[in-house]
């Protein structure tokens, strides 16, 4: 592993109470094509507890963030630097053995494809007791009850008899149910979700992320809540990081970031978003372009290229200068309060000033 | 999964009767008479005719046919002696029984093909894991070079080369020969090595090459990286997991090269001048011998049958989809 | 190679629709399904293999797509909506009842009957990667299909397949490039563009967006807006977002386990819905918003009074919460009488042993028919208790009472 070069200052230190804190995280990945920046600078904190959304589109490096903290990655083409500190321990440079000790035990993940995500040649009883197993040092007998008592409090109906049946024989639902089952076997203080509900259908998705939410409660884990979807993360997180190539841009409460979006970045993710409340007649609002490509991101600002605001701030300032995301509520952005709240004259909803939904005759008897 | 099986071996039953009946009206296309052979030189018409029915092989093809399916499922009697089911006939060219050939020469070409079978399955996925495993590092590089160059040589060629080699040249081994295994378990064996050596060569380069291709497609599986995410150990997801998976491919393989395997033993007995049933078809075909090449066409079918069925039969112990559904 | 300003380039103008014949005017019934039916055999038994059953993937349905309009299909995995466009499109062969295009029955037509139509009813897939060849450029793939429809646009093909690039907002020059170059976005525009290339009258797009990030759906969404509002050309979209439908379609099927439970105008199914499962789905969506939060946990500020973005919540009243239970149940086998029975609420002994109609219930509109024997209040507003039917969810919920997401969504004293 070599050491990447940080841009910028040095990064502020972890902030107190923090169970889980990032720090200046850098990950690259090597490709025939080049060096892929993924993750390129990244700051966060997460208490106990508490769930943290991180929202963004593919190549965000949302994914690989999360990768990075569990210690997954591929190290052969993959570099790391920062500080990736779990109740104050440090991951970056920990051992294998010290990393699959904490694996599953202390810090759990859930991934999108509950189908491919589970073994098909093991019974889904046998992978949720492997963990425990492992971990506690139980017997296969403890560990198999522990694996159906699990199952029971996921809501899998008739969890003894549903442990010995192999994943293909459970609907999408239930699989993603035994996914948690399995990540939360040992009570970890950090469940990493990436994407949980994104492959499953919408009446679905809902009993999953309530059910998620009432098990944090019970299990008293933080969260990190992996998705593109701020519907999700509106309902579930308690704080939301948007991330864009590889850069934190936006962080703030759930409540501060959907009803005043400082990154013009997420004024447009909003106003793409079609919603059941929106006139429907009018067109959305695309950000125009794609996302760049990471193997040579923009300098400066990488939103910048596919933003309507860079007039704005003037100069090459956006194109030259890198805006930095200052700790707690912000935005990386080099507009200033004022101008945004001048781009923003429709008021809390963060809309650019050619955006102004008419109101829509009432939908619901008064 | 009783089901299956029964529905494979009744598909089996259907396969072997399509093969028996190729071979005997193929047989009978060959413009030769195998009656006129064993009649000898100064042969009589009437003496042709007696001959043709002791063989029996007076009766229109067909009836032969039924005849001798229901010879094999019944018995039937012959000229030179009743013949209990299951009944191959008599040899054309000296009257021995079919059956009590076959059962004679096979243990050969099966000790070669399962020996060969051991040698290139533990060798060739051995190192094609560790290839996989080690992959990108010198280990992978010399694995994968060395099969490729391995994979190009022929048995005909690296036979007699081994021989020269080993049995002349450094005097560690004898000529090859098959000794009952009943007998003398380690005269079998060190009769054996040097042919299991030559046979498994070919196969054992392109194990090596697919077990490495599969473990890394494996490797990157979802459900193995969730394993490493529950904190199992890399060695643990490795075994556990990776390779659980490669099985499958691996197998179907396997039951492909079945009939190659069988083929190769063949070769190999001809290299080695070791007697088994490879030699037996082959003289029997010079010979006109039509039981006999019968017979072991019958025999060598059956066992390749029987191998893919016990492969379908792996399918289902390896994956639970396939058991279940 | 991505090409961030090729997507944003649009044609301000779009061709008039080819000319000649009749021209169905704006509300005729153009593709009509009755009675639609696609059962796919199960094989099985022993000893030998014989059909034992079917996946009734598609069971009966009827509708109707009139000239230039936009009609959502929407409803989970496996309700059978893909199928349902691929018999439309003849991709597949119905089992049982009727197509008939601009009149004409095509529910059997041979190859050579159906040469003349298959142009006007276009196709565009889901997976923008996999539904264009690697080895053609876009030349050929947008050019191809002109060719073996024998279609000779003025001023050659070449010239039209440049003109349709630009219009789905593509660089003509990137003619001769090939699909791997180009983002997903811009594949999908691809394949808008092979479609267009055929003048159709109807695109049946199957699921067009849900494999694009979120800021390139929008693009994606408006550009077939586009292709309606001034092209003419009537839209079935099947999607399983129930916001992207919404915005796209002005009438709307719900699916459920190969039957439509309910059916009709935008405003109807979205804001006067009557099918429990409707309002099961509409429940279900997360929202980005927040204002109903802040009603509920009183703190309504001046903030909300602005925003322009939100609408139609009458003051002191959340959405309602429904969680169902479990998941959708299997087409080989699905529940007697009503298919979503085994997962309502409402259900009593009459939805297992008859078949809701397709009906225009009381206190519907016009044209809003709803499958159901109970059906519920026309409302989405939160209900006295939420309906929690997943026992994992209720369990959790009754030992540690409501949970704050719940009381979120609850109307503030209405707790039943």
């Amino acid at each position: 592993m070599t050491t990447v070069t940080k841009e910028a200052a040095g990064p502020a230190p972890a902030a107190p109470g923090a169970f889980l804190s990032v720090r200046d995280l850098y990950v690259r990945f090597g490709t025939e094509d080049g060096v892929v920046k993924a993750v390129d600078g990244l700051s966060f904190d997460l208490e106990r507890g508490s769930t943290l959304g991180i929202v963004g589109e593919s190549g965000s490096g949302k994914s690989v963030t999360n990768l990075a903290v569990l210690g997954l990655h591929d190290p052969r083409h993959t570099e790391i630097a920062g500080e990736i500190l779990l109740d104050g321990q440090e991951l970056t440079g920990a051992g294998e053995r010290t990393l699959e000790r904490l694996r599953g035990n202390k810090m759990a993940m859930i991934f999108q494809d509950p189908l491919t995500a589970l073994s098909p040649y093991y019974t889904v009883g046998r992978q949720i007791a492997e963990p425990y197993r492992k971990h506690t040092g139980a017997s296969r007998r403890e560990a198999h009850r522990r694996a159906v008592e699990m199952l029971d409090k996921v809501g899998i109906p008739n969890p003894r008899l549903r442990a010995e049946d192999y994943p293909h024989q459970f609907s999408g639902g239930m699989r993603q149910r035994a996914m948690i089952a399995m990540a939360l076997v040992c009570n970890p203080d950090l469940l990493i979700a990436d994407e949980p509900t994104t492959a499953l259908d919408v009446t679905v998705q809902a009993q999953i992320l309530d059910l998620l939410r009432d098990l944090q409660q019970e299990f008293g884990s933080a969260i990190v809540l992996i998705t593109h979807d701020l519907g999700v993360v509106a309902e579930t997180a308690d704080d939301i990081l948007v991330m864009y190539a590889g850069r934190a841009v936006e962080r703030g409460s759930v409540r501060e970031v959907l009803r005043e979006p400082r990154h013009p970045y997420t004024w447009g993710l909003l106003n793409s978003m079609p919603s059941l409340t929106s006139d429907p007649d009018e067109e959305l609002t695309p950000i125009p372009g794609t996302p760049p490509s990471l193997l040579a991101p923009p300098p400066g600002c990488p939103f910048h290229p596919r933003c309507a605001h860079t007039a704005e701030v003037g100069g090459n300032r956006c194109s030259g200068e890198r805006p930095l995301l200052p700790e707690g509520r912000g935005a990386a952005c080099h507009l200033t309060p004022e101008q945004k709240r001048r781009l923003r004259t429709g008021g809390a909803t963060g809309l650019p000033p050619e955006r102004h939904r008419t109101e829509q005759p009432g939908s619901r008897p008064a | 999964m009783l089901r299956f099986l029964v529905r494979r071996s009744l598909g089996a039953v259907v396969i072997l009767l399509i093969i028996s009946a190729l071979t005997f009206f193929l047989f009978y296309s060959i413009p030769r008479d195998p009656a006129l052979l064993a009649c000898g030189k100064n042969c009589s018409p009437e003496a042709l005719e007696v001959v043709r029915r002791n063989m029996g092989i007076d009766k229109p093809v067909p009836v032969q046919y039924w005849e001798y399916m229901v010879g094999v499922f019944a018995g039937r009697d012959f000229a030179v002696g009743p013949c209990p089911a299951p009944c191959l006939g008599y040899s054309f060219v000296d009257n021995t029984p079919v059956w009590k050939t076959i059962l004679d020469r096979f243990p050969t070409t099966v000790s070669l093909a399962a020996g060969a079978a051991v040698v290139f399955l533990t060798v060739g996925l051995g190192a094609g894991m560790l290839a996989a495993a080690r992959r990108g590092t010198l280990v992978d590089k010399v694995f994968s070079a060395g099969s490729l160059v391995v994979s190009s040589l022929q048995i005909y060629f690296i036979g007699p080369l081994a021989i020269a080699l080993f049995v002349y040249q450094l005097g560690w081994l004898s000529q090859p020969e098959y000794v009952n295994l009943t007998e003398d378990p380690a005269g079998w064996f060190a009769g054996l090595l040097l042919p299991w050596f030559v046979l498994s060569m070919i196969f054992t380069a392109n194990y090596t090459r697919m077990a490495r291709s599969t473990m890394i497609e494996q490797l990157q599986e979802d459900h193995v990286r969730t394993a490493r995410a529950k904190g199992m150990s890399r060695p643990f997801v490795f075994f556990r997991y990776a390779w659980r998976g490669s099985l499958i491919p691996i197998v179907t393989i396997f039951g492909v090269d079945m009939g190659s395997l069988f083929g190769g033993a063949m070769i190999t007995e001809f290299t080695f001048t070791l007697p088994g049933l490879g030699r037996l078809a082959v003289q029997s075909v010079l010979n006109t011998d039509l039981p006999m090449l019968m017979g072991v066409m019958l025999f060598a079918a059956t066992a390749i049958i029987l191998c893919n069925v016990l492969v379908d039969a792996a399918y289902a112990f390896i994956d639970p989809r396939v058991r279940l559904s | 190679m991505k090409d961030a300003g090729g997507t944003s380039r649009t044609a301000d103008t779009l061709p008039a629709p080819r000319d000649g014949g009749h021209e169905p005017s704006r509300g005729e019934p153009l593709l009509v399904a009755e009675g639609l039916t696609k059962h796919f055999p199960v094989m099985g038994g022993f000893p030998f293999r014989r059909q034992v059953g079917a996946v009734r993937a598609v069971d009966g349905i009827d509708l109707s797509v009139g000239v230039g309009e936009s009609f959502g299909l929407v409803g989970e995995s496996g309700c059978g909506k893909s199928t349902t466009g691929r018999l439309l499109t003849r991709l597949l062969e119905p089992t049982a009842g009727r197509i008939t295009y601009r009149g004409q029955d095509i529910t059997r037509a041979r190859r050579r009957q159906l040469a003349p139509i298959r142009p006007e009813i276009q196709m565009i897939f889901q997976d923008p990667y996999s539904s264009l060849n690697p080895r053609q450029t876009v030349g050929t793939i947008v050019g191809g299909p002109m060719e073996i429809n024998g279609i000779d646009p003025p001023g050659g093909r070449e010239r039209r397949v440049r003109e349709l690039l630009e219009i789905v907002g593509l660089n003509p020059e990137h003619y001769n490039r090939f699909p791997h170059e180009f983002s997903g976005g811009q594949r999908q525009r691809i394949g808008v563009a092979r479609a267009l290339g055929l003048q159709p009258k109807i695109i049946v797009a199957d699921e067009p967006v849900s494999a694009l990030d979120v800021s390139i759906q929008a693009q994606v969404v408006n550009l077939l807006h586009r292709l309606r509002r001034e092209m003419g050309i009537a839209f079935l979209f099947i999607a399983h977002d129930l916001a992207v439908v919404r915005h796209f379609s002005q009438r709307v099927a719900v699916m459920y386990l190969g039957k439509i439970v309910e059916v009709g105008d935008r405003a109807s199914i979205y804001e006067r819905p009557r099918h429990p499962y409707t309002h099961a789905l509409l429940s279900a969506v997360p929202r980005a918003a927040l204002w109903d939060d802040d009603e509920a946990e009183g703190d309504g500020d001046g903030a909300r009074a602005g925003a322009g973005r939100r609408t139609g919540t009458a003051p002191g009243r959340g959405r309602e919460r429904i969680r169902l239970a479990g998941d959708v149940p299997s087409p080989v086998d699905p529940p007697s009488g009503c298919r979503f029975r085994t997962r309502c609420w409402k259900a009593r002994e009459k939805c297992a042993t008859q078949e809701p109609p397709l009906v225009r219930i009381e206190g519907n509109h016009e044209g809003h028919l709803t499958a159901c024997h109970f059906p519920e209040e026309p409302t989405t507003a939160a209900r006295g208790a939420d309906v929690i039917l997943d026992p994992a969810l209720a369990a959790a919920e009754r030992d540690r009472g409501p949970s704050p997401a719940a009381e979120r969504d609850r109307a503030p004293g209405g707790d039943g």
